[in-house]
């Protein structure tokens, strides 16, 4: 089974307020909150870490949910965020164009 | 209340910093007639010093960051500090006269995914414009610069500031950032002199003229609604608070001097001597600001506009009193519902005379 690799858009705004992540999308002013779960995910899509892994030490440990439904919640939330254009998604390992 | 509505509230609540408008340099190169700057370099923060301070506001939860200045494109460190402030994942909007943006720059701007640039536009005729701004040609160069922006994807608003130089080109004026395809505000606030200089202020439009200008649906909306006589205060209205400055939004300076509002020349603190977070959770005079309610108001407590008046407490605050009335902020409730204000009984006037001080921003905001 390949693996999905997660990124942050370059493109996007974010930052935690109360725990939440903010994030806005400047090329259509879309804005989200992420709960947080939601934000751990986030926080960890550094492009590097397989989602598998992110899902295994950044939600079943901290959240206390079982890996089966953590990883269907966090296919979801991949695709709906990737819908949304503020994650790239990528079966192999994701190097973005820094800020130079 | 919309997601970014409560998002607002929740910072309000938990006194987060959630906007900084800076400004990185009061240099310019064009010398507008109602200008409030004194446009002299007077110890400017360092590329150091301002990058130093954007770690800060990350670390204070800041998510919304404007530069503005002065001409922030004066500044040859510019592109350095977006770029610094986009890699700590600011939403960045930006306020220029843009006539420093070729194609070239437009192209950076856009791949550094800046939110919005905000550019002054005085008139859509380049007499009027070039008048007011007084640079040769200046009119040609910053709406070029808006087509530029515009093609790269960008989201350009177009500000016009309404004066008595301008008075009849806003109509034009937005008809033109509409055939450009950008957005258009209004803003009929003029500011006096940093060195208090009240001069500028003979530019502010008659309040007559504001009343027009509030009666207009290309501007106001539903015209109905936006002029509606106040409704009575409530006990919770007496509760609330004036505006964000110093609860969820703050000034920074040039200078690193950090203010409530840009419009609230009250000093809390600087920059270069203290952590911003400390100026912002400790400064007396910060917390002084926060504290204020409705009900604290001298003579506004009373008033049937209380809940419903822009009442800037910085302008109040220039005017000898932040807990008092901000004149120019009566004459906008006057001349926009016909209900006197408070102030106005209280001084026994049939309508209001203007304190000869600037007013606090209200942006009238028109969809393309």
């Amino acid at each position: 089974m390949s693996e999905t690799y997660i990124a942050r858009s370059p493109a996007v705004a974010a930052r935690k307020l109360a725990g939440e992540m903010m994030v806005m999308n400047s090329e259509n002013s879309t804005f989200f909150t992420l709960n947080e779960v939601a934000t751990a995910i986030w926080q960890a899509a550094d492009g590097q870490t397989p989602l598998s892994e992110i899902v295994r030490d950044h939600i079943c440990e901290t959240f206390e949910v079982t890996l089966e439904q953590a990883r269907a919640d966090a296919e979801h939330f991949v695709a709906e965020l990737a819908g949304h254009g503020i994650l790239i998604v990528s079966d192999r390992p994701i190097v973005l164009e820094t800020i130079q | 209340m919309s997601l970014m509505g409560e998002v607002g509230q929740t910072a309000f609540n938990l006194g987060v910093p959630l906007a900084v408008h800076l400004d990185i340099t009061y240099r310019c190169n064009e010398r507008c007639v109602h200008c409030y700057l004194d446009h002299d370099d007077h110890g400017e923060m360092t590329t150091a010093e301002i990058k130093g301070v954007l770690d800060q506001l990350a670390e204070a939860g800041v998510f919304f960051l404007t530069f503005s200045g002065g001409e922030v494109f004066l500044r040859r460190d510019f592109f350095e500090l977006v770029e610094h402030a986009r890699r700590l994942m600011f939403n960045v909007k930006i306020k220029t006269n843009a006539v420093m943006i070729g194609e070239k720059e437009a192209k950076r701007l856009r791949a550094l995914n800046i939110d919005t640039m905000q550019i002054s536009l005085y008139s859509h005729r380049a007499e009027v414009h070039d008048a007011i701004t007084k640079l040769p040609h200046s009119f040609e160069r910053t709406v070029k610069a808006i087509k530029f922006l515009h093609d790269q994807g960008l989201r350009v608003t177009i500000a016009n500031v309404l004066m008595t130089a301008n008075l009849g080109d806003h109509y034009g004026t937005q008809k033109l950032a509409a055939e450009l395809g950008v957005h258009y505000t209004l803003d009929p606030t003029i500011t006096p002199m940093m060195d208090g200089d009240m001069g500028v202020l003979e530019l502010r439009i008659p309040g007559k003229e504001l009343e027009e200008v509030f009666r207009n649906p290309a501007l106001v909306g539903n015209q109905e609604e936006f002029c509606a006589p106040p409704p009575l205060p409530s006990a919770e209205d007496l509760e609330g608070y004036s505006c964000s400055a110093g609860h969820s939004f703050c000034y920074i300076s040039p200078y690193g001097d950090v203010f409530p509002c840009v419009q609230f020349p009250l000093p809390t603190g600087n920059v270069r001597q203290q952590k911003f977070l400390d100026i912002w959770n400790f400064s007396p005079q910060m917390n002084e600001v926060r504290s204020i309610q409705a009900r604290d108001l001298t003579t506004c407590s009373s008033c049937s506009h209380v809940a419903s008046c822009t009442r800037c407490p910085g302008l109040a605050y220039m005017e000898g009193n932040m807990r008092g009335p901000s004149t120019a902020d009566c004459e906008k409730s006057f001349y926009r519902t016909g209900v006197a204000t408070a102030n106005m009984l209280r001084l026994g006037l049939e309508k209001p005379v203007s304190a000869g001080r600037g007013g606090q921003l209200i942006q009238i905001q028109a969809a393309v």
